[in-house]
Formats: C-alpha cells, structure tokens, sequence
C-alpha cells in the first residue's frame, strides 16, 4: 500500500474517529447490557434502541459549566482529562484492523502502544492530585500501584508473544498467526513454538487488561462505594466526559491488542473470507466480556488486587516466558 | 493469594502524617445521612468517630405532645424498610398497658405481615450490602423479590413503605384471598430465588475473600454495645426477642434462630439470608395456622388512656431488638416514649471495631451492621 501524505492523514482521522465513536457508542452498548444483566430496559427513549443517548449526553455535558476546584492546579486540573483521552487516540494510529486498514503501520508499534498506555495512567495520578480532594488522593495514589503492579505481567506476556513471532511489528504477529485457528497464540499447537501454555498467558493478558482499564471487578481508582467517584470526583461537564471515553478508548484499545496478540487479529477461523469483520467480530465479543464481567462480580480490595499481581500473574508469566524461550530453542 | 486479614493488627501510626477524612454526611457507602470522621494513615483507619443527627426528627418528643393513636403514623417513619415491626412493638406496649385484649386473627396477621416486611428489609439489605462491595446486580434481582412483598402488603395495608396497619387491639383491614393466596405464590419464590443469590452472589470468590475473616467482632464487643439482630448473632450470641422474651403469636411457630460464630461480615450476612428463610417459614406456619374471627376487639375503650405506671416492651424487627419503654401517667398522652432503636446501638460499636481496617473493609463492614440512618437519628 502506497503511504502517501493524504492517505496518511485520512487514515489518521478514521482512526480517531473511530476510537471517538467507539467510546461514545460503549457507554451505551454498557448500559444497555448493564440493563440485559439487571432486567430492566436501560436507555430507550432517545432515538430507535436509544441509539441517540450518546450524542445528547455530548450535549449535556458539553453545555455545562467546567468548574475547577478552589486552590486546585489549574493546569494539572486541565490536562489530565485530556491526557486521558489522547494516548488512547494515539494508540488506534498504529493499531492495524486488517492487511491494509491501518492509518501508520510501525515496526515498534507493540512498544508504542504500551508506552502510550503508560501514560494513561499519569492522567489518574494528574487528575487526582491536581483536584485538592482527598477522595481523589487516595484514589491516584491506588492508580499508581495499580498500574505498576498490572504493567509489569502485561509486558512479560507480550514479550512471549513477541518472542514467537520474533517481531515487534503488530502486523508480522498477525500474519504469523494467519495459517490456521491451530497458529494463534491462544493455543498454537502448529506455531513454531507448540507452547501449550499460551491459554494462560492470554489469561493474564486479558486480567492485566481489565486492571489497566479501571474496570471492574478492578476498578479500585473509582470504587464509588468507598472513594466517591475516586479521581473524577471533583471533575465535571467535559471534563468527566473525556474520562469516560477515554476508559472505553482504552477498552478498545485492549481488546484489540488481545485480538492482535492472541487471537489472529483479522484472521478467520475457518479459512474463509479473511478481512476486517473477523477483526471487529473478535474485538465486540472481547468487550462484551468486559461489560459482563463488570457487572457480575464485586470489587477486590487493594491488597487482593495487588497481591494478585505480584504473587501470581508475575510469577506465572515469567514461568511461561522461559519455558517460551525453551521451547522455540528446542524447535 | 491469602490476603492479608490482619485487620486491627497493630500498624505504625506516625502522627503527623495522619489526616482527617469526613466520611459522609454525603457519601455513597452510609446510605443516608450518616458522617464518620476518619482519621486515617494512608488507607487505615487510625481513629473514627461517627457523627449522627442530622436527620433527626424528635419521635420521642413528638410520641409525649400526641395521643397514643396520633403517633402511630410516627413509628412506621423511624426505620422505612422494616416499619412494620416497629409499629408492633409500639402497639404491644400499648395494649399491654392499658390491657386491651387483642383478636387471634389479628395476632396471626400482625406475625404474618411483620415476617414479610422482615423479608423486605433484608432483600433491599441484601443488595445496598453487595452494592457497597461494588456489585450492582444483585441489587436489582432483590428489589424485584422485595417489589413482589410490597404490592402483597400495599394490597392490605395501603401503602407500600411507611404502613400505618396496626391498630390499638388489632389491624386496620383483614386480609383477603388475593393476598393469602399471592403469599402462598411468594414463598416458594423466593426460596428459588434465596438459591439463586447463594449461587450468584455467596459462592463468588471474590466476595468470600472480601468477608471471610474481616472486621472479626468478639462477644465482648457486641455485649458492651448492646448489639442485636444479626451483628450479635454473627458473633455467637444466641439472642433473638421471638424466642428468648417471646412476644404476640411468636410461641406457636416453630423457627430457628440462625447463629454464627465465625464474627465475620461473612457471618453476619449469612444469618441474615438464612433469617430470610426462617421468615419465610414462620409466614408458612402463620397462613396454615390463620384462625378465622374479627381483627379488632368488640370491646375496646374510645380514648386510650393507660393507667400509670411504667410499661416496657421488646421486638425483634428486621434491624435488631426494638424497646419501647411507656411512662404513662393516667392522661392520653403518655407521660414518656422511650424508643430504644437497634441499629443506634449496632452503629456505635464501629467506632472501635473499625480502628486499624483499611477503608474498603471499613466501609463493607458497615454495610454489614445494615444501618438504616433515620432510624439512628429517630
């Protein structure tokens, strides 16, 4: 595919539009499904399905007032919703959804995205200390050992990937993985690495995933039980906005890098008709599993949640990551 | 994965770097206008005071300014998910002072009606509980059982919180068909349902790690306090007003009092489902065993006006031990109305069991003392 300029810039403005209307449209696809679980309708009123709740959310909130706190930092205050939004938006540049839809293809796209998801979790500790609430406080400071804690296992589990596909270019790990259901790297018993524990690599992937989201059942940075609304508590109008999209961007954004990494990303598991829809198929029912996940089961606590981590996910994955590297020695 | 349940172990406390966190009187986690002022070193919890009054409402001034029928509507507003059983014990005090003798059928009704309002209160319990925990689900499966209670005792009572049914020497309405038969539907429903909680909720991994051994409470603690209802039962303290200075029709009905002695949350949420199911049996017992007969007395005085003297009398509603004490001197309008409230004594001892938690367990223990806050404030 020719990269000129203008293709770039095109494909650069799907994908954040794509991750836009992702975001927007997941806070719906959430509460209808929250309503499914619950038994009772969710939002139905505005437009066939409540297709229309999204955009008139938008509005409200766009239409109210962005107060800052007294005595909070200002500029802190400001950008932390931003920065919640905007590596999320940068991560769909590279993220590609087929052979030929990617906006920028890279060569490092895997350490790109993850340093992007890095600074995701700066804007929870911005957001938290810039808000002069004490709520907020506790909450960043959970985010941090959060996202410490859960980082480390993800990237342990994708360098296995990485290691089997001896790329870090995310179209070589999909198109390693493109022969046949029995190549991905859930289960690739016809990989060249016949490594029989990759189900639980992806297990840990896809943990890790729901703790760097902020998503229930780990969801500790907002448990409004205890923290209010945790780091958003002082944030209103658009300000809230964006750090609700950005958590379904950054949704999205996991899905696909489990998709990519796990389950062939736009490969078919029959053979048939390779293309996008294989893609997008994975990623929904991907973040499905998410929605259900979160409202089924109740929150850990902190210590739980890091002992998780530390005792079991780190250990786990270094395991598999040396018996990988043994694997594709003997191979 | 065994998390830490050294919870009020000892934990280096550096004194300047503890801060105060008001906790409420808006908050998510005290369901009403409750404040806690914590102080806290990073996310333990150093020291706490909890902070009450804000709603109150002057009942006890209000039951010495009102004749005795005027300030029946008062109680059913103190605790507004288990009314019922606080207008029982007010109207037991009553009629055992000034000795109005009251209809078999009507007792067996009051019995009836008290164990599905029980119900109720701990299914909306139930949900606020694993709400607090961070699931919200469950919350909406109990609050569809509780609506299926609320439209039985609307159907009788004529509303479906804050009931005014129980009479000096009876009930207001007999029940009919509709409704015996609508209980009769109700009960094995909800034991399918009690199933399906233990499925759905009890047996997850992550609420059994969040209860089991956590926010442990002695004996001692619970006696000093004056705690009842679940929370002493959770701890080992077979107490429980039907069975231990039984009451109204309470005799007749064979139920157990279920005990734990593990002093967990886990244990006082188990008592409280297993209370479900006695509840359930007592309502059984009472629809087999409902006498025919009048619900209000043929005879009884026009004005209430107990002869003097000092009268006192416990229930056992869905929070705990309810006390009304009644000193009457000979007017109709008692003299003193003492409302000994069970969740104001369940509440207190939070102050000291909660020192040395984190505040995630804090805040799921007391969504474990299941605290109803106008009821507190009175």
């Amino acid at each position: 595919m020719n990269l000129t300029l203008l293709n770039v810039i095109v494909a650069v403005v799907i994908a954040i539009a794509f991750a836009a209307l992702n975001a927007a449209y997941l806070v719906w696809a959430e509460r209808r499904g929250a309503a499914r679980i619950q038994r009772r309708p969710g939002p139905n009123i505005n437009g066939p399905f409540g297709l229309l709740q999204p955009p008139l959310d938008g509005i409200k909130l766009m239409a109210k007032q962005l107060t800052t706190p007294g005595g909070a930092d200002k500029v802190l205050f400001i950008a932390a919703p931003v920065l919640a939004m905007f590596p999320a938006i940068m991560s769909f540049v590279t993220i590609p959804f087929s052979d030929t839809i990617v906006a920028k293809n890279m060569n490092v796209g895997v350490l790109m995205i993850f340093a992007f998801a890095s600074m995701g979790s700066m804007s929870l500790v911005f957001a938290g200390w810039s808000s002069r609430n004490k709520y907020s406080m506790m909450s960043s400071v959970r985010a941090v050992s959060q996202a410490v804690a859960y980082e480390i296992p993800m990237l342990i589990t994708t360098i296995t990937v990485v290691m089997i596909a001896g790329s870090t270019d995310l179209m070589e790990i999909v198109n390693q993985q493109s022969p046949s259901i029995l190549h991905w790297n859930i289960f690739p018993l016809l990989g060249n690495s016949h490594n029989l524990l990759m189900p639980l690599s992806f297990l840990i992937f896809f943990t890790c995933t729901l703790a760097e989201t902020n998503r229930a059942p780990f969801d500790l940075g907002e448990a409004e039980s205890e923290l209010v609304a945790g780091f958003h508590t002082e944030y209103g109008s658009m300000g809230f906005g964006l750090f609700f999209m950005g958590e379904y961007a950054n949704i999205v954004i996991g899905s696909c890098m489990t998709t990519i990494l796990f389950l062939g990303g736009w490969s078919c598991p029959f053979g048939l008709f390779p293309g996008v829809w294989w893609f997008i198929i994975k990623l929904y029912i991907l973040i499905a599993t998410f929605i259900w996940i979160r409202w089924t089961f109740p929150r850990t606590t902190i210590y739980g949640l890091l002992n998780l981590s530390w005792k079991i996910l780190i250990p786990l994955s270094l395991f598999n990551l040396l018996f990988t590297a043994g694997l594709i020695k003997v191979f | 994965m065994n998390a830490p349940v050294e919870t009020n172990a000892p934990i280096e406390i550096q004194p300047d770097e503890t801060f105060i966190l008001n906790v409420g009187p808006q908050h998510p986690a005290t369901h009403g206008v409750l404040r806690v002022k914590m102080e806290m070193n990073g996310e333990y919890i150093v020291d706490a005071e909890t902070v009450i009054g804000y709603i109150h409402r002057m009942h006890e001034k209000m039951g010495e300014i009102k004749t005795y029928p005027q300030f029946l509507m008062n109680l059913s507003r103190m605790d507004y998910l288990g009314a019922l059983g606080y207008s029982h014990g007010h109207v037991l005090v009553v009629e055992k002072a000034s000795a109005i003798e009251v209809p078999e059928r009507a007792e067996y009704i009051r019995a009836i009606m008290v164990e599905l309002n029980r119900i109720a209160s701990h299914l909306f319990w139930f949900g606020a509980f694993v709400m607090d925990l961070g699931g919200f689900s469950p919350l909406m499966y109990a609050l569809q059982d509780r609506e299926h209670i609320l439209d039985m005792l609307e159907a009788v009572t004529g509303s479906r919180l804050t009931y005014c049914y129980f009479r000096f020497g009876g009930v207001y309405n007999d029940i009919d068909d509709d409704f015996i038969s609508a209980a009769r539907k109700f009960i094995p429903r909800m034991r399918k349902s009690l199933k399906k909680y233990h499925k759905l909720v009890t047996g997850n991994i992550i609420f059994r790690k969040r209860l089991e051994g956590v926010a442990p409470l002695s004996k001692e603690i619970c006696r000093k306090y004056g705690a009842s209802s679940a929370v002493a039962r959770g701890s080992g303290i077979n107490f429980d007003v039907r069975k231990n200075e039984p009451y109204s029709v309470y005799p007749e009905f064979d139920f157990d009092i279920p005990v734990y002695h593990e002093c967990d949350s886990m244990a006082r949420y188990m008592v409280r489902m297993d209370e479900i199911e006695q509840s359930l049996r007592i309502v059984e017992q009472g629809l087999a065993k409902l006498p025919d007969g009048p619900v209000m007395p043929k005879k009884k005085p026009k004005i209430i006006k107990p002869p003097a003297g000092d009268y006192y009398q416990a229930v056992e509603t869905a929070r705990g031990s309810f006390g009304v004490r009644l000193v009457s001197d000979g007017d109709k309008i008692p003299y003193r109305l003492k409302l000994r409230s069970p969740t104001y004594s369940n509440m207190h001892l939070f102050d000291e069991a909660c020192k040395g938690m984190m505040i995630m367990d804090a805040l799921a223990f007391m969504g474990s003392l299941d605290l109803v806050i106008p009821e507190i404030d009175r």
